[in-house]
């Protein structure tokens, strides 16, 4: 079937576009002489086809060095640039890593990574570049439908010139190679018409599998700003769903099937034993108002107790209102700005803040207040009133009138470091 | 064809029997271009396999499957199947890593280096090697990806975005390990791959079925063996080989770093690196030693593979196993010259500690066994060199083995000490890892070019042209 294809007689033929004729040779030699034939002929689009790399062959087909060495370059700098950006900004801008007081970023330590990712980005710069300089892949070429051609790839040598070549003329150029040392009839190749081009069912599946490809993400797209009432899928619960009851759900093994158990008649669990209601509550009468305004009887105020709750109060309260309760807290800088929905904590210096009685401010503490939490979790009652006790001071502190100081005093003052 | 080639090449080309300037020829006998094609060829389009193929096939599937398994068992009970217990908690999973890596080290450095050295005689050894490493870096990413336990957490290593508005931290070793070795992987394939694009085109257009016809059509990217693709080829190769060059250097440094940038005695030293890079290169000779030995007996290809070729790659053994047997004694000697009691007790630790039978295993298949290459005749013997070859893998092997755990084992709290013992499951995995590191082999010399064909051509004394006329090179041409 092939070798009919090759007679430019056949009918078949008209359909399918004259690529160029070829020319076939048994060794390095014979192909160099010709190739230098053809250059000094003044060709242009040709090319010769050997088995392996033949050494010297770009001077006898007058071509220079490809360009691909500075795209490999250009690939290179692209990835040591992105290592030290993605580097210095991930660690030492977006969220910082102090790590033992050293710089958040420094070269030395980034080198790994600014090596990689340059011989990285560079090695797949020259091979994707040079396949692109290529133009490889190709699913077909018309060189393909020489059959002699196969031996390319085994132990023959090719010189092939494109009818698209200004100087090519059919009998001319056949006629030329004909002269070099070849060792098989110089003939027309034709083009393959569609062979080379895609399938249709390859071509709808190209179309259709990209789109395809975004369902799932748009998916989870949506999943990810909506809300449902279902528990949320899990591929791999860890520890999350634990055998054990959860509260506020059925249990079967008791006749009420209530899984929090009711407290037993006239008992008190340990501990939750509040007689002073002072002491808990921070009130000292039914009414909502009944704000205590004095320091319960078990709590003694002195020194101890308001190191204790300066001490706490750092822990517990500074990361949201400051060291010194303007409000300035660490979590309080991070999280303005960034969440729209955050509300900035009141400075507890605020005028009703100072006159608020001792019970409303523990009140504060224990059962938290609007988009405060509560920390009686966190905090025992004791060390929630020492809290008070440090609140009052630090207030006291923070509003005190200058001229009621004494001398020594003001000038301590005005020797702390700002 | 033969005779007018040939004819054509001896004309000018001093016969190296009689000219001693000429080395010995790559590939032996009298061969041509189209009867190397066929031999190489011939192992791929044989109707069946040698039986020795079979045998091995029958061996190296049920490891690799025992290891899916196990990496299955794994992932559902974690890694508490493993021994891995305090204070040994960086246990055989990471010995295993970092002895497939450092095999992984031979076919790069084969490939890139010996390529940019003008070492002709690499051309034959290189695919196999080549693949080699692919196939280690395979077995060796494995490791501590599901060592990690909770493997799904993985994504954590790369600079994701993500909800928890968290990055990873660049300034840890283990960070880097991650992008060394993904990188080196990356690389080592695309190297391979490219190199082999040729060969598949050889392939493609010698099958005679149509399922080969397409496969190796696909993978061979429509290559027509122009002379002006060739040349870009040859230009990118170069480019990779001396990207690669670096990196096969720096993957272990990397990997040495793991240990090295920690502050555990026995660890933290500064010969680590180099020392790594050199074992890695003498571990991965002797894998490469191992596997061609038999290879090139049962697929016949005496002829490029030669014996020279193995000679060579025994002198590499020699001298990087002397270059590592150097860097245990200076471990030594540093340990001493510190000053500092714990570097000290590290290394008394580990030569007569509890662990000191492995020491003196490694010792004895490191440093003596890769001395009897000084001889000749052990040295171009087959069985022999395959014998010594396997003692030096096992060597490797205790190496990192010493490493690791004898450094764990004796912390600085001596009422935490402990001696690690392996689980069953840690010897499955590491056998299961040698079954697919084989399977993939025996699978490659059975579908894929084992030979460069294309560049052993070329180094084949009929590939030169002989007379160099008036080609400036490239003079009054644009580049393209
Ligand atoms: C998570 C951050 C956070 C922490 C921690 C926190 N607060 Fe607050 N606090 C707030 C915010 C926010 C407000 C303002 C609430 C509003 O106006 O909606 C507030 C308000 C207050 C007020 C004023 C209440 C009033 O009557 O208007 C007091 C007093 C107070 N906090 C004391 C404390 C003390 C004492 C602690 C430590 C036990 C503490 N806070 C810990 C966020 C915090």
């Amino acid at each position: 079937m092939h070798a009919k294809a090759h007679s430019p007689a056949a009918p078949a033929e008209r359909a399918r576009p004259l690529y160029g004729v070829i020319a076939e040779y048994k060794d390095v030699d014979s192909l160099m002489a010709a190739a230098r034939k053809v250059r000094d002929a003044g060709y242009t689009r040709w090319d010769t086809h050997t088995p392996f790399p033949v050494h010297g062959i770009e001077g006898a087909m007058g071509f220079g060095m490809t360009r691909l060495p500075w795209f490999v370059l250009c690939c290179g700098l692209t990835g040591l640039s992105i290592a030290v950006l993605l580097q210095w900004w991930t660690n030492a801008v977006d969220y910082p890593f102090l790590i033992s007081g050293k710089p958040l970023f420094a070269l030395p330590p980034a080198v790994p990574i600014m090596f990689e990712l340059t011989v990285l980005f560079s090695a797949l710069g020259t091979f994707f570049g040079m396949w692109g300089l290529n133009g490889l892949p190709l699913l077909h070429h018309p060189l393909f439908e020489h059959e002699a051609f196969k031996r390319v790839t085994d132990d023959r040598f090719f010189l092939a010139i494109e009818s698209q070549d200004p100087k090519f003329g059919l009998e001319s150029t056949k006629a030329l190679l004909a002269s070099t040392g070849v060792c098989a009839d110089v003939v027309p190749v034709y083009g393959n018409g569609d062979k080379g081009a895609l399938p249709n069912w390859m071509k709808n599946f190209a179309i259709v599998m990209p789109i395809l490809l975004l369902v799932p993400l748009a998916w989870i797209v949506t999943a990810r700003h909506s809300t449902s009432p279902k528990t949320r899928l899990q591929l791999i619960p860890d520890m999350d769903q634990q055998l054990k009851f959860r509260n506020q759900t059925r249990n079967a093994f008791f006749a009420d099937q209530r899984n929090e158990r009711p407290r037993i008649e006239g008992t008190i669990p340990r501990g939750l034993l509040r007689e002073d209601q002072q002491l808990h509550t921070g009130k000292t009468g039914p009414g909502e108002n009944d704000w205590a305004t004095q320091f319960p009887a078990s709590i003694a105020v002195n020194e101890a107790l308001l190191k204790r709750g300066q001490e706490r109060f750092n822990i517990t309260c500074a990361a949201c209102h400051g060291q010194t309760g303007v409000g300035d807290g660490l979590v309080s800088q991070r999280a303005t700005g960034k969440y729209p929905s955050w509300i900035p904590p009141i400075s507890l210096h605020a005028e009703n803040l100072l006159v608020q009685p001792v019970g409303q401010t523990f009140n504060t503490i224990r059962n938290g207040i609007r988009t405060m939490p509560a920390y009686s979790q966190q905090l025992t009652v004791e060390d929630s009133w020492a809290i008070v006790a440090y609140v009052k001071a630090l207030q006291k502190s923070q509003a005190f009138p200058v001229d009621k100081l004494s001398p020594e005093e003001r000038q301590k003052v005005a020797s702390v470091p700002r | 064809m033969t005779s007018s080639a040939m004819g054509n090449a001896s004309a000018i080309v001093i016969d190296p029997d009689i000219d001693p300037r000429q080395r010995k020829s790559l590939v032996e006998g009298d061969h041509d271009f189209t009867s190397i094609t066929a031999s190489i060829a011939n192992v791929a389009e044989r109707p069946k396999p040698p039986k020795a193929w079979y045998v091995a096939m029958a061996i190296s599937l049920p490891l690799t499957l025992t290891l899916f398994g196990i990496i299955g068992y794994l992932i559902f009970k974690g890694v508490g199947i493993w021994g891995n217990r305090q204070p040994v908690s960086w246990a055989w999973p990471i010995v295993n890593f970092v002895f497939w890596v450092g095999i992984a080290h031979a076919g790069t450095l084969i490939s890139a280096i010996l390529f940019l050295f003008r070492q002709k005689w690499r051309t034959s050894i290189n695919r196999a090697a080549e693949a080699m490493t692919i196939f280690a870096v395979v077995c060796a990413g494995t490791f501590p990806a599901i060592h990690v336990g909770r493997i799904w957490m993985e994504w954590f290593l790369a600079p994701v975005p993500n909800d928890l508005e968290m990055w990873p931290q660049f300034r840890s070793p283990l960070l880097w390990d991650v992008f060394a070795v993904s990188t080196y992987a990356t690389v080592s394939l695309l190297f391979w791959y490219m190199g082999m694009v040729p060969d598949l085109a050889t392939f493609r257009d010698r099958a005679t079925t149509k399922i080969k016809k397409v496969a190796y059509g696909i993978f061979a990217l429509g290559w027509r063996g122009s002379s002006r693709q060739w040349h870009r080829y040859e230009r990118a190769y170069l480019l990779l080989a001396a990207l690669a060059m670096p990196l096969v250097l720096s993957v272990h440094s990397v990997v040495s770093f793991d240990f090295a940038v920690s502050i555990l005695p026995g660890w933290h030293t500064t010969i680590f690196p180099p020392y790594f890079v050199a074992g890695a290169i003498f571990s991965g000779f002797a894998m490469v030693v191992t596997l061609m030995v038999p290879a090139r007996a049962l697929f016949g290809l005496k002829h490029v593979i030669t014996m020279r070729h193995l000679e060579n790659m025994n002198k590499v053994i020699v001298a990087t196993g002397t270059m590592v047997g150097y860097a245990y004694a200076m471990e030594f000697f540093i340990a001493w010259y510190s000053g500092s009691t714990y570097e000290q007790f590290a290394f008394i630790n580990r030569a007569f500690g509890p662990y000191a039978w492995a020491y003196w295993i490694m010792v004895s298949c490191n440093v003596i066994a890769p001395q009897f290459f000084w001889f000749k005749k052990i040295r171009t013997n087959p069985l022999a060199m395959v014998v010594v070859c396997i003692f030096v893998n096992i060597g490797m092997w205790f190496e990192r083995f010493v490493i690791t755990i004898s450094t764990l084992n004796r912390d600085f709290l001596p009422s935490a000490w402990g001696y690690f013992s392996p689980t069953l499951f840690d010897i499955l995995t590491l056998c299961g890892s040698f079954g697919l590191f084989m399977t993939l082999f025996l699978l490659f010399c059975r579908y894929l070019p084992m030979v460069a064909i294309a560049e052993v051509k070329s180094v084949m004394p009929q590939a030169h042209p002989h007379h160099h006329g008036d080609d400036a090179h490239g003079a009054g041409t644009h580049s393209h």
